[in-house]
């Protein structure tokens, strides 16, 4: 691919990414030696975290589309790795659970082959299917249900949501298959959904009292929540038309499924992490948590942005069939 | 030991495995920042605890690093015994008492009085994956013998779930490796026994671990 093939849009938005990045550097400095008495690492430590992956996502995202797919691929891995490692997991299940792993070579090679039909289904049909079998040929029934019900939900959350973001890279448009579209709608996706987690903080933190989901997210407000879609998809109407296929409207629209989206995703990590008592789901972005911490949003975004576009364009290939093994 | 191949099996295969595949979440890592002589002992699960221990140090004190490794268990074959010796670069042990515990641990003495970092599994087996054993007393010998070395005491947990025992294939998790603050003799065999247990369950309770059974 290369960042000068990237169309002009793609490349104005990574600029603009490291210009905010410098600028919260610059902030966060300012603050820390304004007021040297306060406790800024966290801060610190999160922008650090935030020029890591900004740096190693767009990276990945400009070499070439093989290394974009394992830079996806590698982020199922290591999130499946911390969720496997943070729920009760039986010990007969460690032949399964490897198998779970294997899942997310091949969904990714199903993505890189561009063949739809079998993305769409591998993991919501074939791996439901052959989880629960490997389990009944190891013959522990003890624990059954929660087992083959808690691997599941994880791989549809960190294998199956997340290749959605993959896939959206390699879109082509049926009457332009050579517009190169799929880095634009990913880098949107991405970005819009990591801002909205900001903005829905940054509005939570000087506006939010009435709070929203108590029992799960005591810190989540109503302002947080309102202030966090209306600014996401205010910057959605705006970035979208130039950076996407999207036109003004479609992308208003766009930014409403990402920040209501968002929030639910975040939500539903935060009532995981609840349930098994833990603050955060690792300690691999500092200041953030672990990588689940970080994509939580992501696991909603990327699906229902993904199924949103698909549904407004006609896309080049990929119905059941169109490639044949 | 043979340095150069140790090196690249430790940089280009045993890290790659450790840090990537499976991935490292270590507590107090700032504890770990010493130099030679020093006993390091952990609870055992794993043919990964070793490793992970080597994995905490940097590759320049490689050279240094020398895991205690039971002699009937890695000197079973030529190739096995080749392989522990010049590349992991273990002390055996004999297991058998029968040439008195005295000389028994003599090969350690002397790694220790060489300035080396020894690690030591005091559970003297891996046994149930995840499940912690009493630890044997050869350790307080050594400390008494050795009273100006440090022992620092590390917890382990979900490397018997990565590769418990009697088990070939590695299955992903992270590992977390608590490192607590280093005790030295005391002066009588139980107190330090105990000090050194309370310490690993001390550092056990900092984790919440989920069930695994």
């Amino acid at each position: 691919m290369g960042f000068f093939a990237l169309p002009p849009a793609v490349q104005w938005s990574i600029a603009a990414i490291f210009g905010l990045l410098i600028l919260a550097t610059i902030i966060v400095r300012t603050l820390a030696a304004v007021r040297p008495e306060a406790d800024w690492s966290e801060l610190r430590q999160r922008v650090n975290s935030w020029w890591l992956m900004v740096v190693v996502f767009t990276t990945a995202m400009v070499l070439s589309r093989r290394i974009s797919l394992a830079f996806f691929a590698f982020v199922s891995f290591m999130a499946l790795k911390e969720l496997l490692s943070l729920i009760p997991t039986r010990r007969a299940d460690r032949r399964v659970l490897f198998w779970a792993y294997l899942a997310i070579p091949v969904q990714y090679y199903w993505v890189y082959v561009e063949w739809y039909g079998m993305f769409i289904i591998f993991v919501p049909v074939y791996m439901f299917l052959l989880l629960p079998f490997r389990m009944v040929l190891i013959g522990e029934t003890e624990g059954f249900l929660r087992a083959a019900g808690t691997l599941h939900w994880g791989l549809m959350i960190t294998v199956f949501s997340v290749s959605h973001a993959a896939f959206l890279l390699i879109l082509r448009l049926k009457d332009k298959p050579d517009d190169l579209v799929g880095p634009g709608m990913v880098l949107m996706l991405v970005v819009l959904t990591q801002l909205n987690d900001v903005c829905q903080f940054l509005w939570g933190k000087s506006l939010g009292r009435r709070k929203i989901v108590p029992k799960v997210s005591p810190g989540k407000t109503w302002a947080g929540f309102v202030g966090g879609v209306v600014t996401t998809t205010a910057i959605a109407w705006f970035v979208g038309p130039l950076l996407t296929p999207l036109s003004a409207q479609q992308s208003l629209i766009a930014g409403l499924i990402i920040g209501i989206g968002g929030f639910i995703g975040d939500v539903n990590i935060s009532a995981l992490k609840r349930d098994l008592k833990v603050k955060d789901s690792g300690s691999l972005l500092p200041g953030h948590g672990g990588i689940l911490d970080r994509i939580d949003s992501l696991t909603y975004t990327a699906p229902l942005f993904f199924h949103y576009v698909y549904w407004l364009f006609d896309w080049h290939t990929f119905g059941a069939g169109a490639i044949r093994l | 030991m043979n340095h150069t191949l140790r090196f690249l099996f430790f940089a280009s295969v045993v890290r790659p495995i450790l840090l990537v595949i499976c991935g490292l979440n270590v507590r107090h890592r700032e504890r770990l920042r010493f130099d030679g002589p020093a006993l390091v002992v952990a609870n055992h699960n794993s043919h990964l605890d070793a490793l992970t221990l080597i994995c905490l140090f940097p590759l320049s004190q490689l050279p240094k690093l020398r895991p205690v490794g039971a002699k009937d268990y890695f000197f079973r074959n030529r190739w096995l015994q080749w392989f522990s010796t010049k590349i992991l670069g273990i002390i055996p042990l004999d297991r058998d008492m029968k040439s008195g515990r005295r000389n028994l641990l003599t090969p350690i003495s002397d790694a220790l009085q060489a300035g080396e970092i020894v690690f030591l599994f005091p559970e003297g087996t891996r046994g149930e994956p995840e499940e912690r054993a009493e630890f044997k007393t050869g350790i307080a010998h050594l400390a008494k013998r050795h009273a100006e070395v440090p022992v620092h005491p590390i917890f382990f947990h979900g490397l018997g779930k990565a590769l418990p025992k009697g088990e070939a294939l590695l299955v992903p998790f992270f590992l977390d490796v608590f490192v607590g603050e280093p005790i030295h003799w005391s002066g009588n065999k139980s107190e330090f026994m105990e000090q050194l247990t309370c310490q690993m369950t001390a550092l056990a309770a900092e984790g919440s671990f989920p069930a695994w059974d």
